[in-house]
């Protein structure tokens, strides 16, 4: 029986057969479509997947004519950063950094972002990031973003003033951590603002809410009312990329315009991000590390097919290491982040990656 | 894109489904797309019929490098003489119909409107 290499979610080597890669193609779209509510892959797109998964060349590309458009999230950190941005410590400034994406990696657009990559941290030092970012933009021809998470962990105890709720939920106080993260997210929204409004000031091109929802229900709200405003009022344009398929409830009653934020899955928080006045939208889909990387990239193209099928704005999924498909390690293997690549283009229809 | 090594993620990215930059038109219709909130299928069709080519041209690193030169949009070789930085993007900025931020900025300091 032949085999085809391929990999596990976790990047290990793995070989499977045609039948096996099959019934990993189904039960990936399969489990998409029952969490999510949305359709499975048609035949003919899970032949497409079976070809690209027992294609014997180590890398694959999109047909000529259906290339897309690339943004980042913080890809400078990992040219001159160290292991925990997934960087190779090339020891360059984020300005020369960026030069060499936009004239080495041949990058569509690019990035700046401070290493620590949140907006708390950037507020006290924000004339800094300024700085570098007016340095970018004037020694550059791509579109550029200034890029950071939302992080609302950040700001509850010890690391914030307010209470923490993975502290006060297992002690049976649910009102109190539901108030703790109210507070914190105004706090948040009104830090977003104002790094947001700075870097309009100095003439970035776009915004990048990078990570979003990541501490659940409250830190995207705080995101989603830092957007209205900014792009009411700067010429921003405002990327938001989210940090998981569902968002959690950590909160579980917070809404945006009249919509319960817990639960939502990417087709979902799309219309969201719409209505509050992004530009391009990031759906995030999860890798699990104990399924294959067809079994992951059937499920991830399902969600974000549905996605970009809802949208009127452009979709760029998040396809870095541990979502999208790509494995979840620490030097992706280029053989399945191009399948993933390749299937998010010419299945799911995506703007950009 | 997302986290990753450089070579894993942004490269790998780049050369499986990448516009390519300013090695082809790929910083064009990402402008349209940022600015202008256009779908991928859009984008291409304005940026196309802007530069009066072919969408399939967009990605061609041939056509595109001469074309780019002869509009003088900023190359991806390093060229003497050619347009860079805010001199390019004041020229794509012109040739898309697109307010470019930092060239308004520029604009506003040496007091041309």
């Amino acid at each position: 029986m032949t085999s085809y290499p391929t990999r596990m979610g976790d990047g290990h080597a793995v070989e499977m057969s045609t039948d096996e890669l099959r019934c990993d193609i189904l039960a990936g779209t399969e489990d998409a479509a029952d969490r999510g509510r949305i359709p499975a892959l048609s035949q003919e797109e899970q032949d497409y997947l079976l070809d690209l998964f027992s294609y014997p060349g180590k890398i694959v590309g999109v047909q000529p004519g259906n290339e897309v458009v690339l943004t980042d999230d913080g890809s400078v950190n990992a040219l001159y950063g160290a292991q925990s941005s997934s960087g190779v410590g090339v020891p360059l400034s984020r300005e020369l950094a960026i030069r060499v994406y936009e004239r080495a990696f041949c990058m569509d657009t690019m990035e700046v972002g401070h290493p620590d990559y949140s907006f708390k941290p950037v507020k006290p030092i924000v004339s800094l990031e300024q700085q570098c970012l007016e340095s970018v933009l004037s020694s550059t021809i791509i579109p550029i973003y200034y890029g950071a998470m939302p992080n609302l962990a950040l700001y509850a105890k010890p690391d914030g003033p307010f209470g923490n709720p993975a502290d006060l939920l297992p002690q049976g106080k649910i009102s109190e951590a539901r108030a703790a993260q109210e507070e914190a997210a105004q706090a948040l929204t009104r830090d977003m603002v104002y790094v947001g409004r700075k870097m309009a000031e100095v003439g970035a091109d776009g915004f990048n809410f990078d990570t979003t929802a990541s501490a659940g229900d409250a830190e995207f709200m705080a995101t989603l009312q830092a957007v209205e405003e900014l792009a009411k009022t700067t010429e921003l344009s405002i990327e938001v990329g989210m940090a998981a398929e569902f968002v959690l409830g950590m909160h579980g009653q917070v809404t945006y315009d009249g919509v319960r934020l817990a639960g939502l899955y990417p087709h979902e928080q799309l219309k969201l991000v719409e209505k509050a006045g992004a530009h391009l939208f990031g759906p995030v889909v999860n890798t699990n590390t104990r399924r294959s990387s067809a079994w992951n990239v059937s499920r991830a193209v399902t969600f974000v097919k549905a996605c970009s099928e809802a949208a009127s704005i452009p979709i760029h999924a998040n396809v870095g290491i541990g979502v999208g498909g790509v494995p979840m390690c620490e030097t992706p293997p280029t053989s399945m982040v191009t399948r993933a690549s390749v299937a998010m283009v010419e299945i799911a229809r995506v703007d950009g990656l | 894109m997302g986290a990753g090594d450089p070579f894993g993620m942004p490269v790998s990215h780049a050369l499986a489904s990448g516009m390519g930059g300013i090695r082809t038109a790929g910083d064009l219709v990402a402008r349209m797309q940022l600015h202008r909130k256009m779908r991928l299928p859009e984008a291409k069709r304005y940026v196309a019929d802007r530069l009066k080519v072919a969408q399939s041209d967009l990605s061609d690193e041939v056509a595109m490098r001469e074309l780019r030169e002869e509009l003088d949009l900023g190359v991806v070789t390093s060229m003497v003489g050619g347009a860079k930085a805010l001199a390019a993007k004041a020229r794509i900025g012109r040739l898309l119909d697109v307010r470019v931020p930092s060239v308004e900025i520029l604009k506003q300091k040496i007091g041309v409107s």
